[in-house]
């Protein structure tokens, strides 16, 4: 009984900081449309500077901590006050998916910055004065701190409730929510609005990271790990919804305390679980709406995909002759890097089958990948298997977690896609990080080699490059069957779909299944390519490397992903060779930069110039 | 007041109003008449920047307002009022009104919920009722009451009378003329000729995105021909 209540209380304490960061999120989104990856960079920041400011103050002192505490979370609030001003300002008409791989560019930014001033090592906070003490509850001992953000929690949602519903501010901040471009046509200035419903959230989001100081050590993957359990928080309890944010984080807090007890390594599945019960019993969440379609944010506008034209197809014949003879004037780094990129370019095909015609934006794909990967590995290490039922093992698995992930996935759409999809992923690595007896966590898995007769590294590339091809051509050849077209039929228009009697969601869900399959496929190559797998296979970076693939090579053609893949490949062994360290903070900026000079995407703001030059004098009889 | 010339509007590619051009001296209602499609919304939206004209010149109580935000306009005295009507369905009535609150310009007499509430006595007993639980009739009412709030020197109406039963049309149009005898100059679009003929003083009629006609309510009716041509169906 008593175990139960020490349960309890202990979710409750830290669904305080989530709900902090989970409202700041929902606050920014319900006006903004932006989905804030960088939110969980600013409850890092908050907890390194609360760190730093309370270290210099003195952690002795009431004033010294709760004042570095407070300053921390209005700096953060300074620093998402420029974010804002400088960079989303200027894409809040860019495609969901642009803005959210521009929020992801300063995730990295703020990583390899955090790192450069705070350094590798995990930072041990003091614990607040005046709440060191523990209270005692049916005999146990409990932290009076706790206690304290227990009390905290309710006490900001009060606080947000006043301000959002009986200030003026407020009552503007929930009509632009409703209507936003309403609220300027009655001349209010929405700029400033948005600024300072960012400065809000950050400050919360700051707070919320400078509050568990006392709670757990500071360290650099603080930002992620906060961020996929605000996205599930905010899935949960309803994008907008403050309320909501609240009901989820307690949820997901308490469900957390009692998974310690009962299946201490996989205390995720038990936020799966409440996950798959709510969304299918209330689809947009605990307090949510069905989002308006007025209001939804600017979609991509691409040319469709179409079949490969003649030129193409010779082209891409010539590529693969260039491909097939390659090893005869490559040295053995050379073939590496080959076998490498054509492994990525079927990641990133899978990942295009989904986005591109299904028009299903994923950011957790990685996911499949490394699935696939720990697939094979595990076969191999745990059943000895060869490589070729690890093979067939990485696909398997891969395909099942499409099956279940998938199932939620598809019931979504636009950035609650997106934020399910990277939650998932995020699941998933945190599993093969903690299941150490059966993953060994962060070592990996080492010694996943390849049958004797492909050890060569020639003729690893070949077995590679025959696979990946195969797959590649498959995937168009699915592109272009009725089931394609299904598929396209249901991305652009659903009710039609859906009218002329076509399951759009079993499409989309078979749709994310093949691609969850192809990715594992791609994975276990992967794995026996390299020898060993790691978590960071699954890491939401290589989810973000998927992306950054298909959207250098442009959603809408089929031939994309394929570019894309060589591109980036190339981009980032030119990274990762020419600035070793602080690389992050390089491709960071890269995304950053490319967003806010082609916020139509590379192929859009083609096609606009190209649009431009033509349209120019269409006289408006024939138009009509 | 109110000046457009050589106005020129697209959405996307589409070339939607071509070489409109209107004025709106003070105190005057003008109606811009027109069928489906015709561009009457577009022109206001022009008008108070939700839709950036590419071309053209606009003035507002000599300044020059053509891509300024549509906040800013606003902020100068041109109230505009949406054909969807837009309420915040998630706000009371008195919080919609809340969002409209500008100060006075100094010209026009100051706004508040209680003068609205006597133009429009049927907000009164609603004020704490939600946008979304209204009837169509009083929605119509609290967008126009909303951007009163603002203080507006120019009302721009976007089919005030669209989709409101016979009696609250006669409603709107004595609420107009009140306007109109407070002073308020508007600029109205519609497509109900009675409802035009019994509030403005001059027409425009716009079709395929052109203005096809000028005058004044008067010579409207008396044109059988321009009106066979462009407003019957
Ligand atoms: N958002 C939009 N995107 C593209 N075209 C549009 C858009 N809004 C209107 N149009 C087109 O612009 C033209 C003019 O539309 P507008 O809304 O100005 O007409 P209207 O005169 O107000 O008609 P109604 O009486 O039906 O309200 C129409 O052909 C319409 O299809
Ligand atoms: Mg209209």
């Amino acid at each position: 009984m008593d175990l139960i209540l020490i349960q309890t209380l202990n979710g409750l304490a830290s669904a305080s900081s989530l709900f902090l960061v989970a409202s700041g999120l929902s606050i920014i989104f319900g006006v903004t449309r932006v989905v804030n990856f960088a939110h969980g960079s600013f409850y890092m920041l908050g907890a390194y500077i609360a760190w730093s400011l309370v270290s210099r103050f003195g952690s002795a002192s009431a004033l010294g901590f709760w004042g570095g505490v407070l300053l921390a979370a209005l700096l953060v609030g300074l620093v998402g006050l420029l974010i804002e001003i400088a960079l989303l300002r200027r894409i809040y008409q860019a495609p969901e998916l642009f803005q959210l791989l521009a929020t992801f560019g300063v995730v990295l930014m703020v990583q390899d910055v955090a790192l450069a001033s705070w350094g590798p090592q995990d930072l041990l906070g003091p614990r607040a004065p005046g709440l060191r003490s523990f209270v005692s509850i049916f005999g146990n001992r409990f932290p009076t701190y706790e206690l304290f953000l227990i009390v905290l929690g309710p006490i900001v949602l009060g606080a947000l409730w006043l301000l959002f519903n009986k200030t003026r501010w407020g009552t503007l901040v929930r009509a632009a929510t409703l209507d936003r471009e309403m609220v300027g046509a009655l001349g209010v200035n929405q700029r400033l609005l948005f600024t300072s419903v960012f400065f809000l959230g950050s400050c919360l989001a700051g707070l919320g990271g400078a509050l568990q100081l006392p709670r757990e050590a500071v360290n650099l993957h603080m930002d992620l790990s906060i961020i996929a359990e605000a996205f599930v928080v905010v899935v949960v309890g309803g994008l907008g919804s403050v309320t909501g944010a609240y009901l989820a984080a307690v949820l997901i807090g308490v469900m957390h305390a009692f998974g310690i007890l009962i299946f201490p390594k996989i205390t995720l599945v038990l936020v799966f679980l409440i996950m798959a019960v709510v969304l299918i019993v209330r689809p947009h969440g605990l307090m949510g709406r069905k989002p308006s379609l007025v209001q939804q944010g600017a979609t991509m506008r691409e040319p469709l995909l179409s079949p490969a034209t003649r030129e193409i197809k010779l082209l891409g014949a010539a590529a693969l002759a260039v491909l097939a003879i390659a090893p005869l004037l490559l040295g053995n780094y050379g073939v590496s890097l080959l076998t490498e990129l054509v492994i990525l370019t079927l990641f990133a095909a899978s990942l295009h089958f989904m986005m591109g015609p299904g028009g299903l934006a994923s950011f957790g794909h990685a996911a499949y990948f490394g699935l696939g990967a720990y697939g094979a590995a595990l076969a191999a290490k745990w059943l000895a298997a060869p490589m070729a039922a690890g093979l067939l093992f990485a696909p398997f698995l891969a395909g099942l977690a499409g099956v279940v992930f998938g199932w939620f996935c598809v019931r979504l759409s636009g950035v609650y896609l997106a934020m399910l999809t990277l939650a998932f992923a995020q699941i998933a690595w945190s599993v093969a990080f903690q299941w150490v007896e059966l993953t060994g966590g962060d070592n990996g898995i080492l010694g996943v080699w390849p049958a004797p007769w492909a050890a060569g590294k020639t003729t690893y590339y070949y077995l590679a490059l025959v696979l990946c091809t195969a797959l590649v051509l498959a995937l168009r050849v699915a592109i272009f069957s009725p089931f394609g077209y299904a598929l396209r039929a249901g991305r652009d228009s659903p009710v039609r779909a859906e009218a002329i009697g076509l399951n759009v969601t079993r499409i989309n869900w078979l749709a994310f299944i093949i691609a969850a399959i192809a990715a594992g496929i791609a994975g276990g190559l992967y794995a026996y390519f390299k020898g060993s797998v790691f978590p960071t296979y699954m890491a939401i970076s290589k989810s973000v490397d998927a992306l950054l693939m298909v959207l250098l090579g442009g959603v809408q053609t089929v031939s994309g992903p394929i570019v894309g893949a060589f591109a980036f490949a190339w981009l980032q062994d030119w990274l990762v060779r020419g600035i070793a360290e602080y690389w992050r903070l390089v491709l960071g900026s890269a995304i950053v930069v490319l967003v806010l000079a082609f916020p139509q995407g590379l192929v859009g703001t083609a096609l606009r110039w190209r649009g431009r030059s033509q349209d120019d004098d269409v006289p408006a009889e024939a138009v009509r | 007041m109110l000046k457009v010339e050589g106005l020129h509007t697209y959405y996307g590619r589409a070339h939607i109003l071509a070489d409109v051009g209107l004025e709106v001296a003070q105190g005057e209602v003008v109606v811009l008449l027109g069928r489906n499609g015709a561009g009457k919304s577009t022109t206001l939206k022009s008008i108070i920047g939700l839709v950036p004209p590419a071309e053209g010149r606009i003035s507002f109580r000599g300044t020059s307002i053509a891509g300024r935000q549509p906040y800013e306009i606003a902020r100068l005295g041109l109230g505009y009022v949406p054909e969807e009507r837009r309420i915040f369905t998630e706000l009371t009535v008195d919080e919609n009104l809340e969002v409209g609150r500008r100060s006075a310009n100094g010209t026009t007499p100051v706004w508040t919920p209680d003068r609205l509430f006597v133009l429009f006595p049927n907000l009164a007993r609603m004020r704490e009722r939600a946008g979304s639980q209204m009837s169509g009739g009083e929605q119509q009412m609290l967008t126009i009451a909303r951007t009163l709030m603002g203080n507006p020197a120019c009302l721009l109406l976007d089919e005030p009378s669209e989709g409101l039963a016979p009696v609250i049309v006669e409603q709107m149009a004595d609420t107009i003329l009140e306007l109109k005898r407070e002073g308020m100059t508007v600029l109205l679009s519609e497509q109900n000729l009675r409802f035009a003929h019994a509030v403005a003083d001059r027409a425009l009629i716009i079709e395929k995105g052109r203005i096809r006609f000028a005058g004044t309510m008067a010579e409207l009716m008396a044109n059988e021909a321009v009106r066979t041509q462009y407003l019957r169906l």
